[in-house]
């Protein structure tokens, strides 16, 4: 069975984001860039699926601009067998990245997509939902556990009051949660040969895939700071300023 | 405008975060039609008090056990039926609103706009981007409008005087394919407030050290009928369960007071509570992230801090 892991390059999770001076969007320029975490996490998966006998290939592929290929080359370090780079733009919106990849997974006869459950640029969680509609499959999102055997898969998702388990008919999307594994280090030596490794490189057009843009950014801003706080010298002298002064205590 | 508001509910009754996706659904003008999904001993139930919110004109009920719980494939295979009849299609930005609407716009050919915080027109919206780091206005052009909306960010909507029509939704008479099964559900059983609507939450990370001193805070909150919420650190160390999580990629809350214990203050969970009205942070590095949001900075281990609390509430 082919996997296939899409993954995102994004502003890295440590660095605060700042927006352009023309608001225009947020500075990416000059900024340290990485994989997305949970797509790091998507990858892990698909490489210890591979491992352990159940995927014959792990296929990862991303959607971007030439400077994209850095996270590619990270995916075929860490171990991933071939690379894909779709050329569009990052701001490429999830529902024409659905439409690629749902492209590239036909073409290439995947049985299992892994994902990370959002981008920590865009926050949208929406990508690997629409592929799983695109493909008329099932999908197990925002998973923090996974078993893959005979041809199903039973994943377990964090939902907001605990947790649920489902077995997926394959091929079916799994996006996936930070808890689901811990992401491996790539060696020195295979890094080295990773910058070397090709890429294969695809265009939307080869894809028969039309990309427009339906959502136009108009601005982007700062959110509105706080005002700085005040220091207390005690749980009590706290207590007694939530009682009296925020009145957010006290009053039920 | 014509809106299709999806609704959400627990087996019981629709939840709050619903009520505040109508909020945002009412912002956009127009009739609003909530439709939910729903196994059939309680559509009944969840319809008729569907139908007492404010602005909701019409009801849809889709009734099949399949929806006893949640069933993403096929609830948005059915909505796909009805959604390009609506200007707007509008859920809570939950984990079910997130999981069902991307599907949902995807069949019907639309580009969602997730987790909305202001509505300025029918067609542009604000939202937050880089774990809130950033606000964009965006604006679409697609003559359905998938939208996802922050809770946080709109009030809940209150009863009205009358009553809506209640109708049913028909399931297709093809079965559908079975993409997925339902095997098991772990939900925490909690008598405290849920952290999404809960007025005061007090959270703790990794300086907690362990899931009993995590009683503490329990303690605390059954003091202030607060809810319990936790960092993601806390949550990966196994001091608790997942559903505790606040933050980027957990719960995003925002109640009168928020009181952080033990928590550092990344980037990732400053994203889920810094729209807290009044913020507290207790932790014994002065330079810990945290008290950059905190609207009161108490320096003190919480081992010690926690206990006078106690005592003081």
């Amino acid at each position: 069975m082919k996997v296939l892991v899409a993954v995102k390059r994004v502003v890295d999770a440590y660095v605060t984001a700042r927006v352009k001076t023309d608001n225009s969007g947020v500075v990416t320029d000059n900024v340290k860039m990485s994989l997305n975490p949970f797509c790091e996490v998507a990858l892990e998966e698909g490489i210890r699926l591979r491992e352990g006998g159940v995927a014959t290939e792990v296929i990862v592929v991303t959607v971007g601009d030439l400077r994209a290929e850095d996270v590619l080359r990270t995916a075929l370090a860490v171990g991933a067998d071939r690379a894909f780079r779709i050329e569009a733009s990052a701001e490429c919106e999830p529902l024409m990245v659905a439409k690629l990849l749902r492209a590239l997974s036909e073409r290439e006869g995947i049985g299992l997509c892994l994902m990370g459950k959002q981008a920590i640029d865009g926050d949208n969680n929406q990508t690997g939902q629409m592929l799983a509609a695109l493909l008329g499959c099932g999908q197990a999102t925002f998973v923090s556990k996974l078993e893959v055997s005979d041809g199903k898969a039973r994943a377990t998702r964090e939902i907001d009051g605990g947790l649920q388990v489902r077995d997926m008919t394959l091929p079916a999307v799994i996006t996936v949660d930070l808890r689901l594994n811990e992401p491996r280090y790539a060696s020195l030596p295979n890094i080295m040969k990773a910058r070397k490794a090709s890429i294969t490189k695809l265009s939307a057009q080869d894809l028969g895939v039309e990309v427009v843009e339906r959502v136009k950014v108009i601005s982007v801003v700062e959110p509105p700071k706080r005002e700085s706080g005040v220091d207390v010298g005690s749980a009590a002298e706290l207590v007694e300023l939530l009682k009296s002064k925020e009145k957010v205590i006290g009053v039920m | 405008m014509s809106i299709l508001l999806i609704a959400e509910h627990d087996g019981e009754e629709v939840i709050r975060a619903s009520r505040s996706a109508l909020r945002a659904a009412l912002e956009l003008g127009g009739d609003v039609t909530a439709v939910v999904a729903a196994s059939d001993d309680c559509a009944a139930k969840l319809c008729s008090g569907l139908a007492t919110m404010r602005g909701v004109v019409k009801v849809l009920a889709l009734k099949d056990n399949c929806f006893a719980h949640e069933d993403a494939e096929s609830f948005a295979a059915v909505l796909a039926t009805i959604g390009l009849e609506y200007t707007h299609i509008v859920a809570a930005a939950t984990g079910y609103g997130k999981n069902l609407m991307p599907r949902l716009a995807a069949l019907i050919d639309k580009q969602q706009i997730s987790d909305i915080t202001e509505v300025i027109s029918a067609r542009r919206f604000r939202r937050p981007i880089y774990a809130g780091n950033a606000i964009a206005t965006v604006e679409s052009s697609d003559s359905t409008i998938p939208l996802t909306v922050r809770t946080t960010a709109f009030s809940a909507v209150e009863e009205a005087d009358t009553a809506a029509v209640i109708e049913d939704l028909p399931m297709p008479s093809t079965a559908m394919p079975e993409l997925a099964r339902f095997v098991e559900e772990t939900l925490s059983a909690s008598e405290r407030p849920d952290l999404t609507s809960a007025r005061v939450i007090i959270s703790g990370g990794r300086g907690m050290q362990s899931s009993e001193n995590f009683q503490m805070l329990e303690r605390i909150a059954d003091k202030l009928q607060a809810a319990v919420g936790a960092s993601r650190a806390a949550v990966d160390a196994g001091y608790v369960t997942n559903d505790y999580q606040v933050g980027q990629t957990g719960k995003i809350v925002a109640p009168d007071l928020y009181i952080a214990v033990g928590i550092s203050g990344a980037i990732q969970h400053l994203a889920g509570m810094k729209d807290s009205k009044v913020i507290v942070a207790i932790n014994k590095d002065a330079d810990a992230p945290i008290f950059r949001v905190a609207d009161y900075r108490l320096v003190e281990d919480l081992f010690t801090a926690l206990p006078s609390l106690e005592k003081a509430l």
